[in-house]
């Protein structure tokens, strides 16, 4: 698998998450914002979390108008795989790659720790190392992930099997306990929880790895 | 030439921070406050001179990047 991570101003996840993704086997390249074509060749582009931009007028709003992701929009609309987390998934529903928004946490409080999760689909490259129904502990570390969503695009996203992650004990606020959601054509996830921070062992817990070695076998083969 | 945005989450998106608001009115002893939102108000000064013109320019700009029509209504003044 070749993967590429960008790196925005005010972005903090992107070398754990470049180690999580060589972990699981992948060649991975680092892209700064300003580049504005993606490398050839990539399975992943990875859009990692992490302040950009300093938050300024919306979470990711500001990089979600920068020249990389007009590139990143262009490769999901090919077929590309990309992978948001927490900033990152802000940032593709700025770009309406995801639908929805995230808001500011439900309590106002930035909230930074393990959380149980559901995994409500096994059926995409991403979650397709866990079970439907499995339970999962990884961490979040967020003060606008209470995610919005109308009731006929949720009801959508519930027909459609696009729900990827759920939060045990909903701690922000989000519709339908939401955690992660699916795009139509399945290849792009964004999530709040920090499966990169869920890891390595030696830091607390490793239940995200499933996630990146999932990717790299199901982008091997592809 | 000025313009001035509000952006305001839209009716039925819940507003934590108005609600904060709200709550610490009613601890310092404001009565009868119902409700609270929260929004934006964003200045921009336009070359612009054509009233028309920068009303719909603004209006662009609202719709690509200082509202998140998701979750953001907003309305444009210029003066």
């Amino acid at each position: 698998m070749r993967a590429a991570v960008i790196v925005f101003p005010g972005s903090n996840c992107d070398r754990d998450l470049v180690v999580a993704l060589e972990q699981a086997g992948a060649d991975v390249q680092m892209v700064w914002h300003k580049d504005k074509e993606l490398p050839a060749g990539l399975d992943l582009v990875a859009v990692p979390g992490g302040f950009s931009f300093g938050d300024y007028l919306r979470c990711g709003a500001i990089a979600a108008q920068s020249p990389i992701c007009r590139s990143v929009v262009n490769f999901a609309g090919k077929g590309g795989y990309v992978l948001g987390i927490c900033n990152g998934f802000q940032i593709l529903t700025e770009t309406g790659l995801l639908p929805g928004a995230l808001l500011r946490n439900a309590d106002l409080h930035y909230i930074c720790k393990y959380v149980p999760l559901t995994v409500q689909t096994a059926n995409s490259a991403f979650t397709r190392g866990y079970t439907k129904g499995q339970n999962i502990d990884i961490p979040i570390a967020h003060h606008d992930g209470n995610y919005n969503v109308d009731p006929e695009t949720l009801a959508r996203l519930k027909g459609d099997d696009r729900i990827a992650f759920t939060y045990g004990d909903n701690p922000n606020g989000s519709t339908a306990d939401i955690a992660g959601v699916l795009s139509e054509n399945r290849r792009v996830l964004g999530m709040m929880p920090h499966p990169e921070r869920a890891a390595d062992s030696r830091l607390g817990g490793t239940d995200g790895t499933a996630l990146f070695r999932a990717l790299a076998d199901s982008l091997v083969a592809a | 030439m000025k313009a001035r945005v509000h952006v305001m989450l839209k009716n039925g998106v819940l507003d934590p921070q108005g609600e904060a608001v709200r709550h610490a009115l009613g601890t310092l002893g404001f009565e009868g406050v119902e409700g609270v939102r929260q929004g934006k108000v964003i200045e921009l000064d336009l070359t612009e001179t054509d009233k028309a013109k920068a009303e719909a320019s603004v209006a662009k700009m609202c719709e690509k990047l200082l509202a998140n029509t998701v979750i953001e209504s907003y309305s444009v003044e210029i003066a």
